[in-house]
């Protein structure tokens, strides 16, 4: 562990657990340790996680419809934690009713999200994403 | 085959001698602690004692062992990184070994922090922080500073595995003892403590017990072979053998203790279960309750219910009481009055305890309704309560006091036994039975049959 440490979970009160399972098992193929919280996870669940596995990037998964609520201060409570410079990554199924997805990523960007990630998305366009981000591309 | 198992407190040095081919309690006797003169001089009182009542000589006994709980206990300090995972970890890893902790760290150790931790003098500091392959910088920092104090005392590693060469290196350099396990947390929220707890032992019996002077009881003796609480806590796992999960209580003059060995899942469907995974055998205590030298910080942690419990014009005395009897440790109840108010101060530690010990249900509002997130263990199901200590063994109004372990549908969200059934440790040799456990389990086990009564 260390260099490609993630950790992965579902954010809020949702318990959309099928995405989060594809999502764990196609990091860790791709060599990535992964540190899965699960469902129902809080912002500090994932802090603690981070903080305890020097984890580099977090993902955060969300289905049900109010990501937005369950992310707002997130962010702020990452700098607070002294993980300001840790990757973050959304995805899942982020607007309520699809509104138009500029606007969507826009807001989840806003929100201190790197890369902000469409319902459908296949889980090796983030595995290549992470590497580069990582810097793990040789 | 006889044996004699001493326990060797802070105030008392009991003994007490068994016939194991009968299974029977043939001489028990105690004597005022003698360690800070000489440690022998309480055990070879004792023996007299039970040489006199059992007109046996002391080469007629197989064996003699004795456990600890002299000098303030197993004296520890438990570092972790984050406070509710390996901190928590680090603590509960050394409640379960029988220990005292004297205080738990977090994150980044301060020069207030370290100089704290020279002050409170501890027999041994458990440094631990980041799952395995996780952080490395604060197991790092705090193991540089750690090592820098003028402190002659052993140090156990359990932390991220990654760092365990290099953390042996810090401490070497400075030429301290190092000892390095498990990682307590070594997966995120996975809980990891049997290691530790081994080579907490081992220190125990290899540094501690000659550190404080006591290895003179060898004199004597085969030698102290563990913690006392560590003792008591294998007695209550002899227990739940025979009878299924359970939970003890043990109300002393200083701490009241708490051991539950119980899984603890979920009895209703839609909690979440949250928060750190218990240890199946898990220890808890508590130094601000107790019916002597605690009784006055009991008594703050409950001043408006203790005061309930007696009529208006009485406050005043029972307030000069609970001082009185916080100065005066080894008063024995004289009276009626004295034994009604030990059995309230009793009841709040049984009380407080409890509701410490056990796990609780917290509501969330979320989007999605109210969830239910339990953290810790639901013993509500839990049926069965052993009771040991001084106030719990001897007091007739006992059965009062031990209403502080049952579930309060006040508080519907502390998972406290809804219906157990109670049983005492008469003799107060749970201990012994954790020693003899260790030799010769049948016998042990005979003997919680025979000696641990339901009320
Ligand atoms: C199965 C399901 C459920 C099951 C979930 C069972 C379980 N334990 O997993 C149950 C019945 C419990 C359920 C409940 C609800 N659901 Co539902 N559910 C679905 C459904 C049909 C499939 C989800 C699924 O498993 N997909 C398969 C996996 C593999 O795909 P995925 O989750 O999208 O994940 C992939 C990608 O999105 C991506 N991904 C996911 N997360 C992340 C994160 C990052 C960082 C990245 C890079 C990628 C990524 O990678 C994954 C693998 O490829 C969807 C509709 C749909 N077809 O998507 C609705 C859906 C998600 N549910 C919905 C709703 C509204 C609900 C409820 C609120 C309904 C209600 N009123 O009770 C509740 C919420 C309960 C709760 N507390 O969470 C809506 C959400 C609407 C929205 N967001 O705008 C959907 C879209 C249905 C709809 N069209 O209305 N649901």
């Amino acid at each position: 562990m260390g260099e490609r440490t993630v950790v992965l979970g579902v954010i809020g009160a949702d318990v959309h657990a099928v995405g989060l399972r594809i999502l764990d098992y196609a990091l860790r193929s791709a060599g990535f340790d992964v540190v899965n919280i699960g469902v129902l996870s809080s912002q500090e669940d994932f802090i603690k996680a981070a903080i305890e596995s020097g984890a580099r990037a977090i993902l955060v998964s969300s289905l049900y419809g109010h990501a937005e609520l369950d992310c707002r201060g997130f962010k702020e409570k990452l700098q607070e934690a002294g993980l300001e410079n840790i990757l973050l990554y959304i995805g899942g199924n982020l607007g309520i009713g699809q509104k138009n997805w500029e606007e969507v990523e826009k807001k989840f960007k806003e929100l201190g999200f790197h890369r902000v990630y469409p319902p459908k998305t296949m889980p090796d366009e983030v595995i290549r994403d992470l590497k580069k981000d990582l810097g793990l591309e040789k | 085959m006889k044996a004699i198992i001493f326990d060797i407190g802070s105030t008392f040095t009991k003994g007490v001698a068994f016939d194991l081919d009968r299974d029977e309690i043939i001489g028990k006797a105690k004597y005022p602690s003698t360690v800070n003169e000489d440690v022998t001089i309480g055990i070879q009182n004792v023996i007299s004692e039970i040489e006199r009542q059992t007109g046996l000589n002391i080469r007629d006994f197989n064996i003699k062992k004795a456990t600890s709980s002299a000098a303030g206990g197993l004296k520890i300090i438990a570092i972790g990184l984050v406070p509710d995972l390996t901190s928590e970890a680090a603590k509960k890893a050394s409640l379960g070994a029988g220990g005292k902790v004297l205080k738990t760290y977090s994150y980044e150790l301060t020069n207030s922090d370290l100089d704290e931790i020279v002050l409170l003098k501890p027999d041994i500091i458990i440094l631990a922080g980041g799952t395995d392959g996780g952080n490395r910088y604060y197991p790092i920092t705090n193991a540089k500073k750690l090592s820098n104090l003028p402190l002659n005392i052993p140090f156990i590693y359990a932390g991220n595995k990654d760092l365990q060469d290099e953390i042996k290196n810090i401490f070497l350099s400075k030429g301290k003892e190092i000892y390095i396990t498990e990682n307590v947390m070594p997966e995120y929220g996975v809980i990891n403590i049997e290691k530790v707890q081994n080579i907490i032992r081992e220190v125990f019996l290899r540094n501690i017990i000659h550190a404080k002077g006591l290895d003179k009881v060898q004199e004597l003796i085969d030698g102290i072979v563990m913690p006392t609480p560590l003792a008591v806590l294998k007695g209550l796992e002899n227990f739940s053998e025979i009878y299924g999960e359970s939970l003890l209580i043990d109300v002393g003059g200083a701490t009241t203790d708490v051991c539950s060995v119980a899984k603890g899942d979920p009895t209703q469907s839609n909690v979440i279960l949250k928060g750190l995974r218990e240890p199946y055998v898990k220890r808890s205590v508590e130094g601000d309750l107790g019916v002597r030298v605690s009784a006055l910080s009991l008594f703050d942690a409950a001043k408006k219910d203790i005061i309930k419990s007696f009529s208006q014009d009485k406050v005043k005395l029972i307030e000069e009481k609970v001082k009185f009897l916080s100065i005066n440790t080894s008063y024995i109840p004289k009276n009626d009055e004295d034994l009604h108010l030990d059995a309230v101060l009793a009841y709040f530690a049984v009380k407080i305890a409890t509701e410490r010990h056990v796990g609780h249900i917290e509501l969330v509002y979320t989007p999605m309704g109210t969830l239910l997130f339990q953290y810790g263990k639901d013993l509500r199901e839990l049926d069965k309560v052993v009771c040991t200590g001084g106030p719990l063994i001897y007091n007739p109004y006992r059965l009062e006091s031990l209403k502080g372990v049952i579930y309060s549908n006040d508080e519907p969200f502390i998972l406290k036994p809804k219906n157990p059934t109670f049983y005492v440790d008469n003799e107060y040799i749970m201990f012994a039975i954790g020693v003899i456990s260790e030799i010769y389990k049948d016998k042990a086990l005979r003997l919680v049959e025979k000696y641990i009564n339901k009320i």
